[in-house]
């Protein structure tokens, strides 16, 4: 026997004049598998958004669908006032070069200096800078991480921390609007896994970026995120500040806190 | 039962290649074109598979002239040693040796290279930053397998007798200019040509395969070792059907 969810995803506003994320009753299935069943969300500007779901809930495919590579089965996604589904690829290319994804895997070039993996999305996104600014923005990302003498190493030479805060300066690099965390302190020990949170807060403040973070550590959403919205059974289960989710008694939320 | 399942997987593989074949001539030559990576790619598969290919190329030109000079001699023909090994290499041998050892180191690579970047999400990666991986990747590595084959296979063939001429001065003498002009004098144009027009199939195979095979890689670091293998296996396999087509046409237009 559950008791109600806190708030009901259809009682969720989604229309509002400073959301640069509005997702509408989305729907994505794999097989006999629904992941994403009827899901609503909201981001608003300025604001850091946590999706807390088991393993295996759809938190990264929902994600992977917000940025176009996945498609939904069904619903509506508006990503800074645009919808994805009707983009073509040069103006998804161009709602791209707004946002930052940090992928859980981290996703660095292996073949690339940390050097070329941060100018790579410059170069891809056609901005145009001269080789003097280019490389100034690199640092600039880079100290703002707390890596600037790492800027000729390989991936290979790095640790999972400062693989991790690499991936986070490529990010910040085109000066996003949103950035999309998948799993950002996974594998990371717990030291580590702080530091992180800390610089995602950190970053977040520094670029005035929105944030949508999908983890299961409490830690890292308690450190982060200004709202909380409960991934379960692939819907909106539950939303709400840490605190506000934290007393809350209803089992399918109260295991998360536990 | 078994059977009609093994069926049905090859089939479902052989579309799937197809799809993604043609998938490549479409996304291929449209812009925008990715020249910087293409250069990168015949640099890294060409050049730096020299080396392999010219061992590989001056073993089998040696052991070749050895093992045919006994034969040779007890037919009175050891004059003509030059000529057949000069055949042998540049017709089949080298065209074929070479794609193998070819399809072993770049068509594994590859499948690794890009069974990995899709597992760690590199590929994903690579579209949120603006770029068509398909064409960063795929159409790129592709297009400098097939282009740099052929280059290979004629340096290959060149280095190949150059250690057959040594396998001759073995137990012989035989000037380098003379060794050259016998080996010329009985090639023709119809020995080249067809040799050279298939090098860039298998080069084709090697590439799509590796791809293909890296491209759609899954299950994590086991499936980047089973991609890395199914691709030398598969392009191996196609490098003989395609010499067996390549024989049946060419003596079909009169190149035998």
């Amino acid at each position: 026997m559950t008791t109600a969810p806190i708030i009901e995803q259809r009682s969720i506003p989604v229309v509002s004049t400073d959301s640069v994320i509005e997702i509408e009753h989305l729907y994505k299935t794999f097989g006999d598998n629904t992941v994403l069943a009827d899901f609503s969300l909201v981001l608003r500007k300025g604001e850091n958004v946590a999706v807390l779901g088991k393993s295996g809930s759809g938190k990264s495919v929902l994600i992977k669908c917000i940025i176009g590579l996945m498609r939904a089965d069904k619903g509506s996604i508006r990503l800074l006032g645009q919808d994805i589904d009707n983009l073509d690829h040069q103006e998804l290319d161009e709602i791209r070069s707004r946002v930052g994804f940090l992928f859980q895997s981290n996703a660095l070039y292996d073949s690339m200096t940390v050097r070329e993996n941060l100018e790579f999305p410059l170069r891809r996104h056609w901005i145009k800078m001269t080789s003097a600014e280019q490389d100034a923005k690199v640092l600039e990302v880079l100290s703002n991480v707390g890596l600037a003498h790492a800027v000729d190493m390989m991936p290979a030479e790095l640790s999972g921390g400062m693989r991790k805060r690499i991936a986070l300066a490529r990010t910040l690099i085109l000066d996003p609007e949103i950035i999309f965390y998948d799993e950002p302190t996974t594998g990371l020990d717990p030291i580590t896994g702080k530091g992180i949170s800390k610089l995602i807060r950190e970053m977040g403040e520094k670029y005035n970026t929105s944030a949508l973070i999908i983890s299961h550590d409490m830690n890292c959403i308690r450190m982060t995120a200004d709202r909380i919205i409960m991934l379960i059974d692939g819907t909106c289960y539950a939303q709400g500040s840490y605190e506000e989710l934290k007393l809350n008694n209803d089992p399918k939320v109260k295991q998360f806190f536990e | 039962m078994a059977l009609s399942h093994t069926w049905q997987q090859f089939l479902d593989e052989t579309g799937d290649i197809s799809r993604f074949t043609r998938r490549f001539f479409l996304q291929g030559f449209k812009p925008r074109y990715e020249i910087a990576e293409l250069l990168r790619q015949c640099y890294i598969i060409g050049y730096k598979s020299l080396p392999l290919v010219g061992l590989t190329g001056f073993i089998m030109g040696l052991v070749l002239t050895m093992q045919l000079r006994p034969s040779l001699i007890s037919y009175g023909a050891e004059s003509e040693l030059p000529a057949m090994v000069g055949i042998a290499i540049v017709r089949e041998i080298g065209p074929v040796i070479t794609a193998l050892i070819f399809a072993g180191k770049i068509g594994s690579s590859i499948g690794a290279e890009l069974g990995s970047m899709k597992v760690t999400e590199q590929i994903d990666a690579m579209e949120v930053s603006g770029t068509n991986p398909f064409k960063y990747l795929v159409v790129t590595r592709v297009l400098a397998a097939t282009l740099m084959l052929p280059v290979l296979v004629i340096l290959g063939d060149a280095i190949s007798l150059y250690g057959s001429y040594l396998g001759v001065n073995i137990r012989g003498i035989t000037s380098f200019s003379l060794f050259f002009q016998q080996v010329f004098d009985a090639l023709s144009f119809s020995d080249f040509f067809p040799a050279l027009i298939k090098s860039y199939f298998f080069g084709f195979a090697v590439g799509i395969i590796g791809c293909y095979k890296g491209f759609n890689s899954s299950k994590g670091t086991e499936g980047v070792g089973r991609s890395a293998n199914s691709a030398v296996v598969v392009s191996s396999v196609l490098i003989f059907i395609i010499d067996l087509l390549a024989v049946q046409i060419t003596d079909i237009l009169g190149f035998n």
